[in-house]
């Protein structure tokens, strides 16, 4: 299968200390890796692609790794994640759906085997495209506190024949989260929903 | 309530709200290997605008805010891009209004006193920082002029950045930005001076 060639790669780190109310003691971080890479199916219709999912696999974890470095090196304080795509113009929707698994299992198998699938969302769109990366709690999807979702974007790609690779993780639930529901303390960690 | 600005300095006359970084690095351009990658970052921070929604005479307060952003600012898109601050090539600056500010509130935090820390963190700058300012609603694009920070002729740095926060400017607050890079433009060969040829007495050759 081709080599992933990689054309930039950009890291975007926030820190949040408040949004109108009171400000918490430890502000929340939430940070994205994203990658330009050429997508080596632009341009026809390939039947077989899947093997593809394997050459990114060890981007993924690269990538993974950049966060919780991002974050402040420790795996534990990762509290959500969520996964993305934005496929160029001579690319396929299906192209952004090689992301799911080696996006996905590279972040569980770097956070130390978190449960709950990995929020995710994909396009197709032109350079600039802001994609909304959705973002759930590693361990319990339902967990109210802890459902969000970061907007990224490259202003120069993807270009036609590029895909942007987008992976995100937070430190903690959204900074005044006060709507209820599940909270993370009362996880049973299980099943990856409750 | 506990203190604003959680983590930071104590004393910040700023009331930050967030502070965002971007790294960037480019490794291939239209084939090619850029090699070692064409390196930047931007330190963006939203930050509560103090006269917004009327008219004041006085701006010394958003002067000594963009004092301690520029030192804030510049030691965060230093630290992101894991290099020491004399080794940063390029900066610039800019800001953006949210809609009940005006385009003078911009001009008060980067021109008169933010220069003087930004420097200082990277022991040089001979050369005047470029910048721009716009007012706009949020998830506005602040495309941040780049030029060498010794010598602005230096053609290979001629470059800009485009940051964007989706969530900022709400109408009451600025978004402040400095990018520092750790190189020119990918692949530069439109010729005039190169960052070699620098002299670096009057910050312009």
């Amino acid at each position: 299968m081709p080599e992933v060639q990689i054309r930039k790669k950009i890291l975007v780190v926030e820190e949040i200390f408040h949004e109108g109310g009171p400000s918490s003691p430890e502000s929340l971080r939430r940070a994205a890796a994203l990658v330009v890479i050429k997508n080596p199916f632009a341009g026809a219709y390939v039947e077989e692609i899947e093997g593809f999912m394997k050459d990114l696999t060890p981007l993924g974890l690269e990538m993974a790794r950049s966060l919780v470095a991002a974050l402040g090196g420790d795996p534990k304080a990762v509290e959500s994640y969520g996964k993305g795509a934005i496929v160029g113009s001579a690319g396929e929707l299906e192209h952004g759906a090689l992301w799911h698994v080696p996006g996905g299992y590279a972040m569980r198998e770097v956070l130390g085997g978190a449960k709950a699938i990995v929020a995710s969302t994909k396009k197709v769109g032109g350079p600039g495209t802001r994609l909304d990366v959705p973002i759930t709690h590693i361990n319990a999807s339902y967990v109210r506190s802890h459902f969000d979702a970061m907007e990224v974007s490259v202003a120069d790609a993807p270009r036609a024949d590029e895909i942007v690779l987008a992976l995100v993780m937070t430190t903690g639930p959204r900074v005044h989260a006060r709507v209820g529901g599940l909270k993370a303390s009362e996880i049973k960690g299980e099943n990856g929903l409750r | 309530m506990t203190a604003l600005n959680a983590g930071l300095k104590a004393g910040l006359k700023a009331k930050i709200r967030k502070i965002v970084t971007f790294v960037e690095e480019t490794s291939t351009e239209m084939g090619q290997k850029v090699d070692p990658p064409a390196r930047r970052a931007a330190a963006v921070a939203v930050i509560e605008n103090p006269f917004a929604g009327k008219y004041v005479d006085d701006l010394s307060e958003l002067m000594a805010i963009g004092e301690e952003l520029g030192e804030l600012l510049t030691e965060r898109a230093v630290a992101a891009l894991g290099i020491a601050g004399p080794s940063a090539e390029s900066y610039g600056k800019a800001a953006a209004v949210g809609e009940n500010g005006e385009l003078e509130h911009a001009a008060a935090v980067l021109h008169p006193k933010l220069g003087t820390p930004v420097r200082r963190v990277l022991g040089k700058g001979a050369a005047l920082i470029p910048s721009s300012k716009k007012r706009g609603g949020l998830g506005v694009a602040l495309d941040i002029p780049l030029g060498h920070k010794d010598a602005a002729y230096v053609r290979s740095h001629f470059d800009g950045m485009e940051v964007r926060i989706s969530d900022a400017p709400r109408a009451n607050e600025i978004m402040v930005a400095i990018a520092i890079t750790e190189s020119g433009r990918p692949l530069p060969r439109v010729g005039g001076l190169t960052k070699d040829q620098i002299k670096g007495e009057d910050g312009l050759r």
